[in-house]
């Protein structure tokens, strides 16, 4: 077997990786970011329908964006994978979709601010990651396929209903079963 | 600040978070977020479950020459961002108070000189540019009902000022009402101040009085 340099790894601190890149420029640092990531990120964006040489473009893209925008990740707002994600997803909206993606701007001084502001700290975000992870992994498998599909499908959940031969309803209470058991694990209210 | 007792559906934010909206209802999901801060909350937890999906993907191989392609870019100058879509109006202080963004950068004008267009002596509304899904803002006086109608596909309405009500319920700002084709309605805005809101709808609406079908080319909508 081939070795390269984009062989694939099993784990990665990202956020260290990310703080590094957006302090240092670490080119070592984006190299182990880019062998975790970019078949990752390639990979899920096959599952979204992009053939082999788009899939790839939006994954070479992203990560060239996250090099870019490194400086900007704030560790105590966000896991690292969470950033990574939104990163990918804005640059496939943009390269594939070639849509905009509208945002809230947070210094909108017509944005209503979180009423109770957490409580930011970093362990907080590493954690959120391994529990969302944890979660996922627990849910029943009929929630899963949700949750997966509502990632995987560029489709509305009509159509994810469709897809599964199930009524709208079902999908769209399995989703929210999920939805709220990843929520419980973060310890986000839950009514 | 009045709570907000109306929010879009778990299925609508999920899907906002993996980004398979489309421009229209992306617009109404985003212009909630900036009026419902536990609304965001579930966005960034929908986020982490993005994110956790894609750190546990199956990896598919890159090319051999990925990386090397791209570590030699990583020192090019970043391209200037795009010009924005469209020229940005100075907006007066109600428009920047009540039209929080990402919606007000969507105005080509402030709310009182908009293009609006006449539906009837009581509503008047004002296209957006959106792909997908179709965009409007209505504003609709005080006490005035809108012609009963149900719809084809889905249509949701973000209150931004004022407020109106239906057989579902009262909607005021930050309010998402949701309304499918099974849902016959006539909303009637409350009294007071007009009520000003963004519709999205996935296809057209169906009036279903006499006279209001007749209006509907008249309307184009």
């Amino acid at each position: 077997m081939t070795v390269t340099r984009t062989d694939t790894v099993d784990t990665i601190d990202a956020r260290a990786l990310l703080l590094a890149i957006g302090r240092d420029r670490d080119k070592a640092a984006f190299a182990a970011l880019f062998a975790y990531y970019a078949p990752r990120l390639k990979s899920y964006m096959r599952k979204l329908g992009a053939d082999d040489a788009a899939a790839e473009e939006v994954a070479q893209e992203a990560l060239l964006a996250i090099w870019r925008k490194a400086h900007l990740y704030d560790p105590a707002k966000a896991a690292a994978s969470t950033w990574i994600f939104a990163v990918a997803r804005n640059m496939r909206i943009d390269l594939i979709r070639r849509e905009r993606r509208p945002e809230l701007d947070p210094d909108d001084p017509a944005l209503v601010p979180d009423a109770d502001p957490r409580a930011d700290d970093q362990v907080g975000a590493r954690q959120r990651e391994a529990l969302v992870r944890e979660a996922i992994r627990q849910l029943p498998p009929e929630q899963a396929e949700v949750v997966r599909l509502s990632f995987y499908e560029e489709k509305p959940h009509a159509e994810i209903a469709e897809v599964l031969q199930l009524p709208l309803g079902t999908v769209k209470s399995r989703l929210r079963l999920a939805f709220r058991k990843v929520r419980m694990a973060l310890g986000d209210d839950v009514e | 600040m009045n709570r907000i007792l109306h929010h879009p559906g778990d299925d609508l934010l999920v899907a906002y978070a993996a980004g398979s909206l489309d421009e229209g209802l992306s617009l109404m999901v985003a212009t909630h977020l900036a009026l419902c801060p536990e609304c965001r909350s579930r966005v960034a937890a929908a986020e982490a479950m993005g994110g956790a999906l894609v750190a546990d993907m199956a990896p598919a191989p890159m090319a051999d020459d990925a990386l090397d392609a791209l570590l030699a870019r990583l020192d090019e100058p970043e391209p200037a961002p795009p010009p924005p879509a469209r020229p940005r109006p100075a907006y007066d202080a109600r428009t920047r108070a009540v039209v929080p963004e990402p919606l007000r950068s969507y105005l080509s004008a402030s709310l009182d000189t908009l293009p609006w267009r006449s539906m009837g002596p009581f509503v008047r509304s004002v296209e957006l540019p959106v792909s997908g899904a179709k965009a409007r803002l209505f504003r609709i006086k005080p006490g005035a009902a809108m012609p009963q109608h149900s719809h084809n596909g889905m249509e949701y309405t973000l209150v931004l000022a004022g407020g109106f009500s239906d057989e579902v319920g009262s909607f005021a700002r930050g309010d998402v009402a949701c309304a499918d084709q099974t849902l016959l309605h006539q909303p009637v805005a409350d009294p007071g101040e007009p009520c000003l809101c963004l519709a999205v709808t996935d296809a057209p609406l169906r009036f279903t009085g006499v006279v209001p079908r007749l209006m509907q080319p008249f309307f184009g909508i």
